[in-house]
């Protein structure tokens, strides 16, 4: 068995415009599925509404599709109703981070033993190109057209703050890094959070002067900063550069967490 | 076997659901319904149920819903701010045709309004609160016994039909102690499966398909989006949009007669008192104060979908009397339905209507 055994043949073709980062994450996270020991009657994704929850749809197990910013509300009842189920939640930067934000800190809270990856492309893709809470200072989108003047949600911090058990943070072009967190997440009891910066070419690419889709995966690496060079930053008391997101596996450890199959 | 006990209408809609086989709450406080989720939170446990205090009404909403597809029977309790929080939601469970139950202690509003008072204001939002078309089912108790038996029925008919169904109840009936009669169990209605091989949202006849429990291999896809009988996205298809959301209101509506629940009294008589909820018990007490005079009453249980037919059998009427705690949803509801005048008497604040201005109404002239 392969992870493309994962996938819903009949949906095909997809969505997703072309250059889109989000197959990247969902083969990504497929690949990671895939390596565990999991039965597909007893696997659900759930997502709320945006390009990226789009993905279960594409995937053959049970899956919800639900509300913006609920995918989370959602999963926790069918987790908590029937703890055998494998939880896999997928999710985007708007969805988790604004009309989402308070079930994502209180799914972190409750640590329910679920996996979210969250495709954070920093803009509303869906509907067209509108700034989202992860927009960085300065870059233009539909509703900032003279550079977004607010700053942006950290979401890793957030969902450590609020007690993931288990926090990582890569971009899709680390796939390789990718796929190893989100099957350290699949492995963790608790809520694992997964954060994966990924590109839009169509509205965020676009509008923000990257002529490629490689310039806007080339701008998501070189604005990785890897958690052991931060780190060391941090112990010789020097400054980290405020325009850089940290990669790498933020938090792991072993707060009570509920939902755990028995 | 039954047993006697003197309850709150609260705990007695607790335990309606725990005797129709209620195995997951999700909730969040608040007046006048809180009892309800209280009361689940000691009982549910030991029942090896789920209760889930959730962060607010949208969460507790996603959360039974996510909770009826893995099969569980699955409710939440609120009242009037909570009610329109839960909106988005209530229209994804009609969309999706899930089976939940949702109880609204109802209190007056507008907004947070009065909390601890009893109104019948969110009769209409309960049919058409969430945006587009569907229908739903709505019962509406007017004392403690009936507080445990429409609940239990609630979850019989969410499943039968696949759709929310709603317990319009009151403060009044929510926090007021009766006597009521327990059985020791309840008719269940289980939800029908799936029959494998066959698509996940195709219907027969009764219009209502199969269910596809998560966790039992259908690989079923459940969207809020125009779907097609596989469930799969499809929201440009005119046909397909115009035959999925006629089946869902068609599924409700054709049912009228097998879900309607009224009584009838005095059919011959020209003045027809029409109430549900906590107004029905002073329509009662007029008609005991005043047993030598014609008084008809149409006493309604399941208020969603609307028991117009009921109205036809009031074949001397000249008009109809409808006491209600709101400013006449459902008086103009029965206006749809009839030719003779419609005399509203709405109260508001909190109080039942009394006797008297019931009387009055009955007094004057055409
Ligand atoms: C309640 C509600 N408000 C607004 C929308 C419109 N809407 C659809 S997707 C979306 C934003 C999605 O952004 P994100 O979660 O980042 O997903 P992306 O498309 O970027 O993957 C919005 C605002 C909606 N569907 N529901
Ligand atoms: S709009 Fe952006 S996020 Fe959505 S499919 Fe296109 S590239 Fe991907
Ligand atoms: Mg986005």
């Amino acid at each position: 068995m392969t992870f493309e055994d994962w996938f819903r043949k009949d949906r095909l073709p997809h969505i997703f415009c072309a250059g889109c980062g989000n197959g990247t994450i969902i083969n990504c996270t497929l690949a990671a599925v895939d390596q565990m020991d999991w039965k597909k009657e007893e696997t659900v994704f759930v997502s709320g509404i945006g390009c990226s929850s789009r993905a279960p749809g594409y995937i053959m197990t049970d899956s919800l599709h639900t509300t913006h910013g609920r995918a989370l509300a959602f999963a926790t009842g069918v987790k908590m109703a029937n703890r055998k189920l494998n939880v896999v939640v997928f999710t985007g930067d708007g969805d988790l981070a604004a009309i989402g934000g308070n079930h994502f800190i209180h799914a972190c809270r409750r640590n329910i033993d679920m996996t979210v990856v969250c495709m954070n492309n920093q803009i509303y893709g869906m509907t067209g190109g509108q700034g989202s809470p992860t927009t960085p200072r300065g870059y233009l989108s539909t509703t900032t057209p003279y550079g977004s003047a607010e700053p942006a949600f950290d979401l890793c911090d957030l969902a450590i703050a609020a007690g993931a058990n288990y926090v990582a943070r890569w971009t899709s072009y680390h796939v390789k890094e990718l796929e190893k967190a989100v099957l350290a997440g699949l492995q963790t009891p608790g809520l694992s959070f997964i954060e994966a910066m990924t590109q839009c070419p169509t509205n965020f690419g676009r509008r923000n002067k990257f002529r490629q889709v490689a310039d806007q995966v080339e701008f998501l690496k070189k604005h990785s900063l890897l958690k052991v060079k931060r780190d060391r930053l941090l112990l010789e008391n020097k400054e980290v550069p405020a325009d850089m997101f940290v990669v790498g596996e933020l938090v792991r450890r072993s707060r009570p967490a509920m939902g755990v199959s028995p | 076997m039954t047993r006697t006990e003197f309850w709150q209408g609260n705990t007695a809609c607790a335990e309606g659901a725990l005797a129709a086989g209620c195995n997951f709450f999700g909730g969040y406080p608040i007046t006048p319904s809180t009892e309800v989720a209280e009361h689940m939170a000691l009982r549910l446990p030991k029942k090896n149920g789920v209760f889930i205090q959730m962060e607010d009404e949208l969460a507790s909403m996603a959360a039974i819903i996510g909770a009826s597809w893995t099969g569980a029977r699955a409710m939440t309790a609120t009242s009037g701010p909570g009610f329109s929080l839960m909106m988005e939601n209530i229209g994804f469970a009609a969309m999706t045709e899930t089976p939940c139950v949702i109880v609204n202690v109802q209190r007056g509003g507008p907004s947070t309004g009065q909390p601890t008072m009893g109104a019948q204001g969110d009769m209409m939002q309960c049919r058409f609160g969430s945006h587009g078309d569907y229908s739903v089912i709505a019962l509406c108790p007017a004392s403690v016994q009936e507080m445990f038996e429409l609940t239990a029925k609630a979850f019989n008919l969410a499943d039968r039909y696949r759709v929310p169904v709603f317990l319009m109840a009151d403060e009044i009936v929510g926090h007021m102690r009766e006597k009521i009669t327990v059985p020791d169990s309840v008719e269940r209605v289980a939800r029908r499966e799936l029959i494998r091989g066959t698509l996940p949202f195709a219907a027969g006849d009764d219009l209502v398909p199969g269910f596809a429990t998560f966790g039992k291999g259908y690989g079923v896809h459940v969207t809020g989006l125009t779907h097609d009988e596989r469930g799969y996205p499809c929201t440009t298809n005119v046909k397909i949009h115009h035959n999925l959301v006629k089946r869902l209101v068609d599924k409700v509506e054709n049912a009228r007669r097998d879900v309607a629940d009224f009584d009838i009294i005095n059919p011959d008589a020209g003045d027809v008192f029409i109430a549900y909820g906590a107004p029905v018990r002073t329509v009662q007490q007029v008609l005991h104060d005043n047993p030598g005079r014609k008084i008809g009453f149409l006493r309604i249980r399941t208020v969603w979908p609307f028991p117009d037919f009921a109205l036809g059998q009031f074949k001397n009427a000249r008009r109809f009397l409808v006491p209600e705690m709101n400013f006449g949803q459902i008086a103009r509801e029965i206006e749809r339905h009839v030719r003779v005048p419609v005399v509203s008497i709405p109260k508001l604040g909190g109080d039942l209507h009394l006797p008297g201005e019931l009387m009055a109404a009955l007094e004057a002239r055409l």
